[in-house]
């Protein structure tokens, strides 16, 4: 899929909005990592800015906590020159107050460009991309899709490899309530990846086969081989479910220890989204290791942010040209 | 005053009747049915159009009112007015008001507000227990002799077993189903959608289905051990559906009901044509192919009784919300009809009389009213269907108050021409010509 082109490769994304990997064609996808390549040119510059987004305003809005990946969408922004707002709701105080959309509608009043959005319902990026004149970004929509961070994940992975098509990748974790693990398939059998995805079967959500990737529960038979690991948080209140017994078992069973990383290639590189939990899902040899990309992928971030938002801001000059 | 309804098809499955059938009432009743009736002094006489057919009124056992406490959804008085809109001459309304219709002044409220509407006919529903809130049994009795009609804590499943038991054997003093809302409520969890692909790819929480079968084994178990009558309310899986026939094959009292979502929609439906829409929103959920596929086998079998609509209405501000906090419910009354005509009917899984079965015979017999058949005598509760009449769904043109419908601008063969309630025409469709004759 990846390696014939039929059609010319595209300078722009057909979107308006960046709402999840599952609209972008490998094309796309492609185009977002190649532009991500020449804006990380620009870290490496004594003055790490570039005149790109000048003028434009863009709003961080977020109603979950987040560190990650809201600094590193304002350091994008920053560097692209674009004139940032940074909104956090807690999520708890807003049960009774304005809806989601009256909130996007008031700061789309102060005519924003782009709105960055991270929310605890899935689809909230879709609802308002109907509503709001702003593009949208999704930093995260629930248990749906993070699409950033599987394209900055794509992006430290063909830094490595040189591709994805061909690669074994295995997903370990928390499977069902991880909006990562779903950008990320998509992403990956897009480019042609062969994703394995293991997790406790209480954790696998159903059909997720339909997707195009083999399931297990036993780690070893994901980590066989594998080019990629990429180990998925396990939130410490997933026991109050009966999702699993306890953190000790499950380190047992699915933790990714130096043992079992001995199994993937000898070239296998480990990811991890963050943040992590020692000892839980990883061990720390294992994310202080050499093969551990970690830290790469934080860096890795603020490049991929640039494309997404610079490409999604050519749109805009080719409209207004139009 | 009389009024003779000539020519047409009349199909009255009670009374084993399908054919030409002129049809003549006096008053409130149904004087005569027979062919070519004479026409006799100061008779109005009403020519039925050609390819109209005459049917026993239609009734809805399964609807919210929302009124009293929740009135920017509906009231009485909108709901009614929907009702005879989509060809329904009574409705049996659900006790999940604000307070909960677990007394008899809430239910004499009801049967006030109904009768100043002066539309369909609303049949109460009671509460099982206090408050809905699964502990005490509400006074049933007292509901009872106020005009309840069956006892249920739809929104919520009866709560415990001992509770659905000693509800079952309760109500069987007065004659009165148990309705259950059958949806295990530790399996359940937090769930917004069904269980399976969609919901996995749109990461939306799961209803499993199986929810919903473990206490329909539970209900049916338990009308055995009774001899009360257990009905399901808006039957969704196959699971259930395998149950309820197990239930009829020992002999027990136990029916159920499925909603036309449920027979039409699947769970893709979440995916597109609009992602995450909040009108796909509803519980039990839109479920994957085989359990739509195990419904319309079970409605063309004969396993169904009903099909009722749960037409849950709630204001466009409370659906315009992320797909999580949006609350469970479709409106249902004016787009039954034209559904199950386009889809059971034209497409050939049921004829027209079972339709009226499932629509009138069979929720008359089951809530224990007169209606759902037109013998002589009979009350004059008459619908009038256009079957090959294609109609368009207006969201906006509904006359419920709320407009929460996936159907919206789809075109469907098969209408509702004209309600006639206790001998009065309540409603003539304007979007079927001819219909004005029945005025």
């Amino acid at each position: 899929m990846a390696g014939q082109t039929p059609n010319p490769a595209p300078t722009r994304l057909k979107q308006r909005h960046l709402l999840g990997i599952a609209d972008l064609s490998a094309e796309e996808i492609l185009l977002v990592l190649d532009t991500a390549a020449a804006m990380q040119e620009i870290a490496q510059r004594p003055i790490k800015k570039v005149p790109a987004l000048r003028g434009r305003t863009v709003v961080n809005l977020f109603f979950e906590p987040s560190t990650r990946t809201r600094t590193s969408f304002e350091v994008a922004e920053k560097r692209l020159s674009a004139d940032t707002l940074n909104v956090a709701i807690a999520t708890s105080s807003v049960v009774k107050g304005e809806t989601l959309i009256d909130t996007a509608l008031n700061l789309e009043a102060m005519s924003p460009d782009f709105i960055v959005l991270r929310h605890s319902a899935s689809g909230a990026c879709h609802l308002l991309s109907r509503v709001c004149r702003s593009r949208i970004i999704n930093a995260g929509d629930g248990m749906h899709e993070h699409p950033t961070q599987a394209l900055l994940d794509a992006f430290t992975i063909r830094q490595h490899k040189g591709r994805i098509e061909g690669l074994k990748v295995a997903i370990i974790g928390d499977l069902l309530h991880s909006r990562v693990l779903r950008s990320n398939v998509l992403l990956l059998t897009k480019l042609g990846a062969e994703v394995w995805v293991c997790g406790p079967p209480t954790l696998v959500p159903p059909g997720i086969e339909r997707l195009g990737v083999h399931v297990t529960a036993k780690v070893d038979e994901a980590v066989e081989g594998a080019d990629v690991i990429m180990m998925l948080r396990i939130q410490l209140e997933r026991m109050q479910g009966a999702f699993f017994p306890s953190l000790r078992e499950y380190f047992q069973v699915f933790g990714m220890t130096e043992e079992r990383v001995r199994r993937a290639r000898p070239d296998a590189i480990i990811m991890h989204p963050g943040p992590m939990n020692r000892g839980v899902e990883i061990a720390s040899e294992v994310a202080d290791g050499p093969y551990s990309v970690i830290l790469e992928q934080v860096t890795n971030g603020v490049a991929v942010r640039m494309a997404v938002l610079y490409l999604l801001a050519g749109g805009v000059e080719h409209e207004a040209a139009a | 005053m009389k009024r003779l309804l000539k020519g047409g098809r009349l199909v009255d499955p009670a009374a084993g009747v399908d054919g030409e059938f002129d049809l003549l009432i006096d008053g409130d009743r149904v004087a005569r049915v027979g062919r070519n009736l004479p026409v006799e002094d100061g008779v109005q006489v009403v020519e039925v159009p050609r390819g109209f057919v005459v049917v026993p009124g239609l009734i809805d056992m399964h609807v919210h009112l929302r009124e009293p406490g929740q009135e920017h959804k509906e009231t009485v008085a909108t709901g009614t007015r929907s009702a005879v809109a989509g060809g329904f001459t009574a409705v049996a309304c659900m006790p999940n008001t604000t307070p909960v219709n677990d007394n008899a002044s809430i239910t004499e409220l009801i049967l006030r507000r109904a009768a100043e509407a002066d539309l369909a006919r609303v049949y109460p529903i009671g509460a099982v227990s206090r408050g809905s809130n699964g502990e005490l049994l509400a006074d049933i009795g007292e509901l009872h002799r106020a005009g309840c009609v069956a006892i249920s804590d739809d929104g919520k499943p009866v709560a415990t077993a001992l509770l659905m038991r000693r509800a079952l054997e309760y109500a069987s003093m007065f004659d009165m189903p148990v309705i259950d809302h059958c949806e295990d409520p530790s399996l359940k969890g937090d769930g917004v959608a069904h269980e399976g692909y969609y919901a996995s790819a749109l990461g939306l929480r799961g209803l499993p289905a199986a929810a919903e079968t473990v206490m329909v084994q539970r209900d049916v178990t338990l009308a055995g051990l009774t001899g009360g009558h257990f009905h399901l309310a808006h039957m969704s899986t196959a699971g259930a559906l395998r149950a309820i026939r197990d239930g009829k094959a020992q002999g027990f009292a136990v029916t159920c009901e499925v909603a036309p979502h449920h027979f039409v929609l699947t769970d893709a439906q979440l995916e597109s044509p609009i992602q995450y829409d909040t009108n796909c929103k509803m519980n039990p959920p839109l479920r994957s192919q085989e359990h739509v596929d195990a419904m319309i086998e079970g409605i063309a079998d004969g396993s169904v009784d009903v099909i009722a609509t749960d037409h849950a209405p709630h204001h466009a501000d409370e659906k315009k919300q992320e797909f999580d906090r949006a609350p469970f419910g479709i409106v249902g009354l004016e787009t039954c009809v034209p559904l199950v005509l386009d889809r059971l009917v034209h497409r050939g899984h049921i004829s027209l009389a079972r339709a009226v079965e499932l629509l009138s015979v069979n929720p008359a017999r089951i809530l224990r009213r007169s209606g759902g058949t037109l013998k002589e005598g009979s009350v004059a509760d008459i619908t009038v269907l256009a079957p090959d009449v294609e109609v368009t769904i207006r969201a906006e043109a509904l006359f419920s108050k709320s407009k929460n419908t996936p159907f919206d601008g789809w075109t469907l063969r098969g209408a509702a021409a004209a309600t006639i309630v206790g001998g009065r025409t309540v409603h003539v469709n304007p979007a079927v010509s001819g219909a004005e004759k029945l005025a």
